[in-house]
């Protein structure tokens, strides 16, 4: 109050801008400039990582194509030019048969919790167990497999199946929790329809439910297959012996030792010569690439499905 | 006839049994892989217990190759203590506003965009950012640093806290990448949590003529205070277990200090970086101090869990 008595020029600016209600403008306007200052923050650090990885991985993977996709890793970091195809190999061959082991197993918890369980005190630990889950470090799950699989076998435990099983961990708990959702969604008169008509719960769940929501399944499934691909501390302990020291392609995840897109850009960040940085920037283009084609097309699927329910 | 209805009766009474069995199998997988790595990880964790007794918590050196060798982590549980720290502090007021803004103030047909963009920061994987962040951030971002340092010499608890310089790969460069990486996590939860605010709470702030900040503080947060913190915390959770980007920044040379410049090394970077050399001793080791780190994260994780449960079910309960 005491400042609208303060001689200033523009009386009526002044009666808005600096008076007690003024002042709780200039407060709103303040905090929302904060606001969208955070937004601007965000985008400009995602716009200026995605520049940067495009920018200097599109040479290499660009040059003498396809050369990137088809030859093996150089011998040596010095050596200059293309070569990621063992890591290609190695990221979709461990990770599909991640994907191969979680999504069953995931998708049949899922099944037990909602249409089984549902709320008794087992289904209720479950769910938690799962929150447990995914809360686990990355690398613990990686550590956890080297214990408990490489280990015992040696040498020829360091294959891409050991890889597989600590990503198939990681991705279990995504997993359960997006189809658990997904099923729940379903509208409860379609199971009493199929009951009705002599459907027993196996066949109603099967033939009715899961198909009613496969769209959201799949589209969970696949956020996890992403977050997946990306992942490398599970490999280090897993795939081959030193991080990224495998560079010719290996298609057999079952024996022999293994690498990935991700083990190659951890390998090669901490190298100093040009020659492998560059051909980091182009492993972590392809990686990138390869996590947005999964996340667009379950964002694709989630879509339909949401305008299909409407 | 009779007997060929029994019989396909029975027939589908064991299918649908089996198929009970196994997705109740598939369930209790969660159980057994869970209670499997606490078992395996602590079994392996014996060894260096054994030789570092207490130590291994309290110890600052860390020499699993000596005779004997000398096993003590603390070092870097303080420095997943700091890194962490510090990817918090950015992130939460970060999240914070992109939550707020997607939720209260964007027009409907930004909303979409706005967690799209959330959503991407999130896809992008891990490695990224820290070959983003050893090969082009760290360089540049010390001459940032060294204002930084230069403007607070002197002054007497920020002086020590924005001291000297290093290399750019340090505590603050990891805690930034950190930052970056728990700002989707944090952001999605605030998000869902704000948007269960009910629609009258906020009408009626503003038609007792509150400004739109004074609605959030007054009405939204109020409302949405228990699930944000969940949310920081189960983002806390998951800084403290990132490894990859930690690994490549944060410079790996043990110390504890209050100069955010200064190198560091983490629990997860430690045992990223030193599995190639390592003997069996100390595979132990870093095989303990992966269980030292997953015991901290389930105490962050269940807290969270907790909060966040708690806080929903009043929500729902109407308050």
């Amino acid at each position: 109050m005491e400042d609208v008595t303060s001689p200033v020029p523009s009386p009526e600016l002044l009666q808005d801008l600096v008076g007690v209600s003024g002042r709780r403008k200039i407060k709103n306007l303040v905090m929302t400039a904060l606001m969208v200052a955070s937004v601007l923050v965000i985008t400009v650090v995602l716009a200026f990582v995605l520049f940067t990885v495009i920018s200097k991985g599109w040479g290499i993977v660009h040059t003498k194509f396809p050369h990137w996709f088809t030859d093996d890793i150089p011998p040596t970091a010095r050596r200059v030019g293309p070569g990621m195809k063992a890591a290609i190999v190695g990221t979709i061959v461990t990770t599909m048969t991640a994907t191969a082991i979680a999504v069953p197993l995931g998708i049949a918890g899922a099944v037990y919790l909602n249409e089984y369980g549902k709320l008794n005190p087992f289904a209720r630990l479950l769910r938690f167990l799962t929150g447990v889950m995914a809360g686990v470090p990355s690398i613990v799950m990686g550590l956890f497999i080297y214990v408990f699989w490489v280990l015992p076998r040696q040498q020829e435990g360091l294959t891409g199946l050991a890889g597989a099983f600590a990503l198939a961990c990681l991705m279990l708990p995504i997993v359960v929790r997006a189809t658990e959702e997904m099923l729940r969604l379903v509208p409860q008169n379609l199971r009493d329809a199929s009951y009705a008509l002599g459907g027993t719960r196996s066949r109603t769940t099967l033939t009715v439910v899961i198909p009613k929501a496969s769209a959201g399944i799949i589209s969970g499934c696949l956020l996890a297959v992403a977050r997946a691909a990306g992942e490398t501390a599970p490999l280090i302990f897993t795939v081959s012996v030193g991080a990224g020291a495998v560079r010719n392609t290996n298609w057999n995840v079952f024996s022999g030792p293994n690498t990935a897109l991700s083990l190659q850009i951890y390998s090669n960040a901490k190298e100093t010569v040009a020659s492998a940085q560059d051909r980091g920037w182009g492993a972590a283009l392809t990686l990138i690439a390869l996590a947005f084609l999964f996340t667009i097309v379950a964002r694709v699927l989630s879509a339909r499905l949401s305008k299909k329910t409407q | 006839m009779a007997l060929t209805i029994t019989d396909l009766k029975s027939k589908r009474q064991i299918a649908d049994k089996t198929f009970r069995v196994a997705v109740l199998l598939g369930g209790t997988m969660i159980l057994v892989i869970l209670g499997v790595i606490a078992y395996t990880i602590t079994n392996r964790s014996t060894d260096a217990f054994r030789v570092a007794g207490f130590k291994f918590f309290t110890g600052q050196t860390f020499v699993p190759n000596g005779s004997p060798p000398v096993l003590g982590v603390l070092k870097y549980i303080f420095g997943t203590a700091l890194t962490s720290l510090i990817g918090i502090v950015i992130a939460v007021p970060i999240s914070l506003g992109l939550a707020l803004v997607t939720t209260q103030i964007a027009p409907p047909w930004l909303k979409r965009p706005l967690v799209a963009v959330t959503d991407l920061v999130a896809v992008v994987p891990s490695v990224v950012f820290g070959l983003w962040g050893v090969i082009y951030l760290a360089p540049k971002i010390t001459t940032l640093y060294k204002h930084v340092s230069d403007l607070f010499d002197g002054v007497p608890v920020l002086g020590s806290v924005f001291a000297k310089v290093g290399s750019g790969r340090s505590f603050m460069t990891a805690g930034l990448i950190l930052a970056v990486m728990v700002t989707p996590i944090i952001t999605s939860i605030a998000r869902e949590v704000i948007e269960t605010c009910p629609q009258t709470d906020r009408d009626g702030a503003l038609a007792l003529g509150a400004t739109r900040w004074e609605m959030i503080t007054g009405a939204v947060m109020p409302h949405s205070v228990g699930g944000i913190v969940g949310a920081v915390m189960l983002g806390l959770g998951r800084a403290m277990g990132e490894t990859i980007a930690a690994a490549l920044v944060i410079g790996s040379s043990a110390a504890i200090t209050a100069n955010v410049f200064s190198s560091g090394d983490s629990l997860p970077a430690v045992i990223a970086l030193q599995w190639g050399e390592a003997n069996a001793t100390a595979k132990s080791a870093l095989i303990a101090m992966g269980l030292t780190l997953f015991v901290m994260t389930l105490v962050v994780n269940f807290a969270a869990t907790a909060i966040v449960t708690r806080s929903t079910r009043r929500m729902q309960g109407g308050s």
